[in-house]
């Protein structure tokens, strides 16, 4: 099983999740995040007083995936919020070693 | 000499060649005519109209400039900032019962009133106030209620300048202080016969004295004794809900009416004059504070609109009655810029922390339009002065009014501040300012998501 962490813009979250929904992905957990890469923040000005902000608000993805899939699970999430600017994200591959279905107590592909 | 005929005192006690002579200070001098009640009428539409333009008042307290200042500071200190307006006000208007009300309207004293009216003594529902008309009067209740929450608006105005490290009991301390001994006898001063800026013939016909340049002075005076806040102009300092301070500065601007054309005392046309100019005034300043961010290389910002729209409140406070209405915009279009200048420009370089513009707006734009009314009565704009009003002169008056009420605010407010600093302290511990005056001060916080 692998654990795929893609960080992207937040208005792309829907077409990522339709895409992988099709790929036959059944679950992901979604955070708001902030960060910086090579993206500039953004200046806000309050009355005169700047504040420059490095931070970039940006969606992070999680998807637990068998290994054999992880690849098209990669390939969905790097085509699908892809804008072609500067700030499109990253995508990380991990490996996991063990998961469990709460309710059930299913374990690893069973309870993905 | 025409001018507004803005002067009120009792009607028996004073004759109307007098009245003529005196020029304009809105809400003077109400020495209540129970001696005089044989001839004196209350009027019911009067009435009706003040105690809706006193709880107009009441409205730009609470919520207005608690939702208005609370939406300026962080999330940390939202509770603070609501906590203190509250509860300061509520602290003022029990002092104007007990001892403000009689020390600034009984009695005819130059700089201040009698121990008359302690405790409100002798104010019945029978007694009367006058108003600017010979043998009509509003009932003396009425004028304490009106005249509480012009005491209790200004006291809370300063919190601005010292938000996010004003100790709350600090805050408590402060408000005795200041009402009693720059307060009271300011508003003795401007508004009430015998008072010295009264009899000089200042123009002031909602309290742009009293009111604006008191509690901005003041506030600038605090944050120089308090100091700047922790992490000032290194952190992020970021207003923490625009949203709200646009719903304070809304409730604030309808408020506004009962403050300008509820100074009137009566419901009239001069009222209907406050009424026009309190809307023009203040759209002429929302839009030249966005021009003027545009002509400065900036984006037209909610922030600005909503300081433009308080700027020109503040600037047209003392020329509602003074002015016509395009005096008015042209007064409020000056003010919103000159403020605009000192907040973003001069406020920086000086190093200055007034938290939320509270001298920037209000004493800036105080002494603007306390200055500008004595342009805005020229006929020629449209002012109801008469046709000998001589301007140079009452330039003279208008500067020399400020500049007293700027030398009492800040020298008494001085005092105040240093009493509360070395009895039981005036900024909270650098530990509580980290965390935030929520937790620290109230034990509470702001938002439980």
């Amino acid at each position: 099983m692998k654990l795929v962490i893609a960080i992207i813009k937040p208005f792309k979250l829907d077409e990522v999740r339709e895409a992988l929904s099709e790929l036959g992905v059944a679950g992901m957990t979604v955070t708001e995040v902030k960060g910086f890469g090579r993206q500039k923040g953004q200046t806000e000005i309050y009355r005169g007083a700047e504040y420059t902000t490095n931070m970039v608000p940006k969606i992070k993805i999680e998807v637990v995936c068998a290994s054999d899939i992880a690849g098209r699970v990669v390939e969905t999430i790097q085509s699908s919020a892809n804008t072609g600017a500067i700030g499109d994200g990253k995508i990380f591959v991990l490996d996991v070693g063990q998961a469990v279905r709460i309710r059930t107590g299913e374990t690893d592909q069973t309870a993905l | 000499m025409k001018l507004s005929g803005k002067v009120i005192g009792t009607a028996a006690a004073l004759g109307a060649t007098l009245f003529a002579a005196l020029p304009a200070w809105a809400q003077d001098a109400a020495a209540p005519a129970a001696e005089a009640a044989a001839e004196v009428t209350v009027n019911k539409g009067d009435t009706a109209w003040m105690m809706v333009a006193t709880v107009l008042v009441m409205m730009m307290i609470v919520p207005g400039l608690a939702l208005f200042y609370g939406g300026l500071v962080r999330t940390k200190n939202m509770l603070s900032m609501l906590t203190q307006v509250l509860c300061v006000a509520a602290l003022a208007m029990i002092i104007w019962v007990f001892w403000g009300y009689s020390l600034a309207f009984s009695g005819e004293g130059a700089f201040i009133g009698d121990t008359a009216k302690l405790f409100l003594s002798g104010v019945t529902s029978e007694t009367t106030a006058a108003t600017f008309t010979d043998g009509v009067a509003i009932p003396e209740f009425v004028f304490v209620a009106f005249q509480m929450t012009f005491a209790a608006i200004t006291t809370t105005l300063i919190l601005g300048g010292l938000a996010e490290r004003f100790k709350f009991n600090g805050a408590l301390l402060f408000a005795v202080i200041w009402l009693t001994i720059v307060y009271f006898p300011m508003a003795h001063m401007v508004w009430a016969t015998g008072g010295y800026l009264f009899e000089m013939g200042a123009l002031d016909f909602a309290g742009g004295t009293v009111v604006h340049i008191n509690a901005g002075i003041a506030a600038l005076v605090g944050a120089l004794m308090l100091g700047q806040r922790t992490g000032y102009q290194k952190e992020i300092m970021a207003p923490h809900s625009l949203t709200m301070t646009l719903i304070g500065a809304g409730l604030l601007w309808v408020g506004w009416f009962g403050f300008n054309a509820g100074s009137a005392l009566e419901a009239n046309g001069s009222a209907a004059l406050a009424m026009i100019n309190t809307f023009v005034a203040t759209a002429a300043a929302v839009l030249a504070w966005v021009f003027a961010e545009k002509a400065a290389g900036h984006k037209g910002s909610l922030l600005g609109a909503a300081s433009g729209a308080i700027a020109g409140l503040v600037a047209v406070t003392p020329a509602a009655g003074n002015s016509g209405p395009i005096g008015a915009i042209i007064l409020g279009a000056v003010a919103s810029v000159v403020c605009f200048f000192f907040v973003t420009v001069l406020k920086p370089k000086l190093k200055l922390d007034d938290s939320l513009d509270a001298f920037g707006i209000h004493g800036v734009g105080g002494i603007v339009g306390s200055i500008g009314t004595a342009f805005t009565m020229l006929p020629a704009l449209g002012g109801p002065g008469a046709e000998d009003y001589a301007l140079g002169s009452q330039i003279g008056i208008q500067v020399l009014a400020v500049v007293i009420a700027v030398a009492w605010s800040a020298i008494g407010s001085a005092i105040a501040f240093a009493i509360v600093k070395f009895t039981i302290g005036i900024r909270v511990t650098e530990e509580v300012e980290r965390e935030g005056l929520d937790l620290g001060e109230h034990g509470e916080r702001a938002y439980n998501y």
